[in-house]
């Protein structure tokens, strides 16, 4: 073909991170939502003389915060820990199996169902028996996280390593392709952004059960993580310390989809059509 | 390469193909051509080892390489053009080093040399097809076999598409077996038509195009290129009659 071809130009490119206004709007408004119910709570509580052992106002919860953040940030770490620890342990597992599922339909037949009664049975009913068989507190708490959040890992990877085009199989049979081939170079990248979906969904669960798991070992778990601090708090009645360790959690639930978020895009944005921008 | 007595039936038990032979010489271009579920398709997959035929059987001469193009450029999207022409000698086993002159020669070949970092989600449809015709050609292929590939794409990028695969068929003395169901497209571009009728599938004639290469747009507007527009045309028509009674 002896004819260079001369078509688009430019290339349509990659959707990029721009600070426009559109992306300083969308990061503005929330935050004067966020203020100004913040500040509406403060004067509520002020103006109606609210008892802080009912409702304590932001600035209250905001120096407590401060003031135990001693205390606080020690059970954070510790929470974390369980937390990433079991999302990492998802990954493995989750990812794991569902390679191990792809490779046989049968495989898949016997042991799928196994896993979805694990998904489906509340996890705090399985918590307490979990923490009797397991004496080291830290692990038990661990395998309760790791049980809510490595489902949806499964479950998405699962779906995407058998989505792949007909065609796509034909080529790799074509070619010769080994089955170690077949996988990594094409059912492997191919579920990548189901996986990243079930890993986006597995972050938050992960948080979920370590609190969960936390909150069934009660005083079992003495001194560690920040569910413990809030059920101490509440045995106390110190109100504003459980609103600041609440409001630790939702920052870091909020934190870990942030960056697994960025992780996704990060991994996508050059060739997958959810990551990408179309111009009008 | 030769199909002699083919036969091929689905689990379904439509007879897809019934005593189908043809020898395919090095150097041919050969279109199947025939109206749609005439089994030009499942033929085209038998030749290329896709499945196995229910009777008869299929002779190669050694172990030659073939190269298939689908429809669809069945791109990865996760691979730039590059990497996706890189892929069938990767799956050799060959390093990247070594196969970059043979991936760039191959893009070239297509006049997409200049996009080889491009990702698929930024080409035409066109160009999508031109990567696809190049991963093809990357591996050197003694037999290529192509099932309909420019029918997604509109006249003007098909008629370009027509001219540059003649120019690579001349230049790599490639040999070809070509699917499509346009009487034009194939009397254009090969030297051999099988007209293919329906339920079942089979060769219901042999026209030679005997046209010399190469061939241009002056050859469009031919009186032979005419003749043979007809009696491919006529001999589509018969085949497809002949389906119509046998319902």
């Amino acid at each position: 073909m002896a004819t260079e071809v001369a078509l688009p130009e430019p290339l349509p490119g990659f959707p990029r991170f721009r600070l426009g206004w559109g992306r300083v709007l969308r990061l503005a408004l929330p935050l004067l939502v966020g203020i100004v119910v913040l500040v509406s709570w403060e004067a509520l509580v002020r103006i109606q003389g609210i008892p802080v052992y009912v409702l304590p106002g932001p600035l209250r919860i905001a120096a407590r915060l401060a003031s135990d953040w001693d205390t606080l940030s020690g059970s954070l770490l510790v929470t974390v820990r369980v937390t990433l620890l079991a999302l990492l342990a998802a990954v493995i597992g989750g990812g794991g199996l569902a390679i191990l599922f792809a490779q046989s339909k049968w495989i898949e037949a016997s042991f799928f169902p196994y896993a979805v009664i694990l998904q489906v049975t509340p996890i705090v009913a399985i918590a307490p028996l979990i923490l009797i068989y397991i004496r080291d507190t830290e692990l038990a708490l661990l395998f309760c996280a790791w049980l809510v959040a490595f489902f949806p890992v499964l479950s998405n990877t699962t779906l995407g390593l058998n989505s792949v085009d007909h065609n796509f199989i034909d080529l790799m049979q074509m070619y010769r392709a080994k089955r170690w081939q077949v996988l990594w170079y094409l059912r492997l990248p191919g579920a990548l952004p189901y996986f990243l979906g079930g890993l986006k969904i597995a972050g938050g669960l992960s948080l979920i059960g370590a609190v969960v798991a936390e909150f069934t070992a009660g005083t079992a778990a003495a001194g560690s993580g920040l569910a413990y601090r809030i059920l101490e708090s509440g045995y106390r009645l110190d109100i504003p310390r459980m609103y600041a360790g609440l409001a630790l959690l939702s920052m870091t639930g909020v934190l870990i989809f942030t960056l697994l978020s960025g992780l996704s895009w990060l991994l996508l944005h050059k060739w997958h059509e959810s990551a990408a921008r179309r111009e009008r | 390469m030769r199909l002699s007595h083919v036969g091929k039936a689905f689990a379904n038990g439509t007879l897809a193909l019934r005593d189908l032979n043809l020898a395919v010489r090095p150097g041919e271009f050969i279109s199947l051509l025939g109206p749609s579920g005439c089994g030009k398709s499942t033929a085209l997959r038998l030749l290329a080892g896709l499945g196995s035929p229910t009777t008869g059987e299929l002779a190669w001469a050694g172990d030659p390489t073939l190269s298939f193009v689908f429809q669809e450029p069945t791109l990865m999207p996760w691979r730039t053009v590059f990497g996706n022409t890189y892929l069938p000698l990767r799956l050799r086993g060959m390093g990247k080093a070594e196969a970059r002159p043979r991936v760039m020669a191959a893009l070239a070949g297509v006049g997409l040399a200049k996009f080889a970092d491009a990702y698929p989600r930024q080409l035409s449809g066109g160009m999508k097809m031109r990567v696809s015709i190049a991963r093809a050609l990357v591996t050197n292929p003694a037999l290529l076999l192509m099932d309909e590939p420019f029918a997604a794409l509109d006249e003007i990028t098909r008629g370009r598409l027509n001219d540059d695969l003649l120019t690579l068929y001349q230049r790599e003395r490639l040999t070809i077996v070509f699917v499509t169901h346009s009487v034009f497209e194939s009397v254009f571009l090969s030297n051999r038509i099988m007209v293919m009728a329906a339920r079942p599938g089979r060769i219901v004639a042999d026209i030679p195009v005997d046209a010399p290469y190469p061939r241009d747009r002056e050859y469009r507007t031919s009186e032979t290129y005419n003749r043979h527009c007809r009696l491919a045309s006529e001999a589509l028509h018969a085949a497809m009659a002949e389906a119509a009674d046998g319902h």
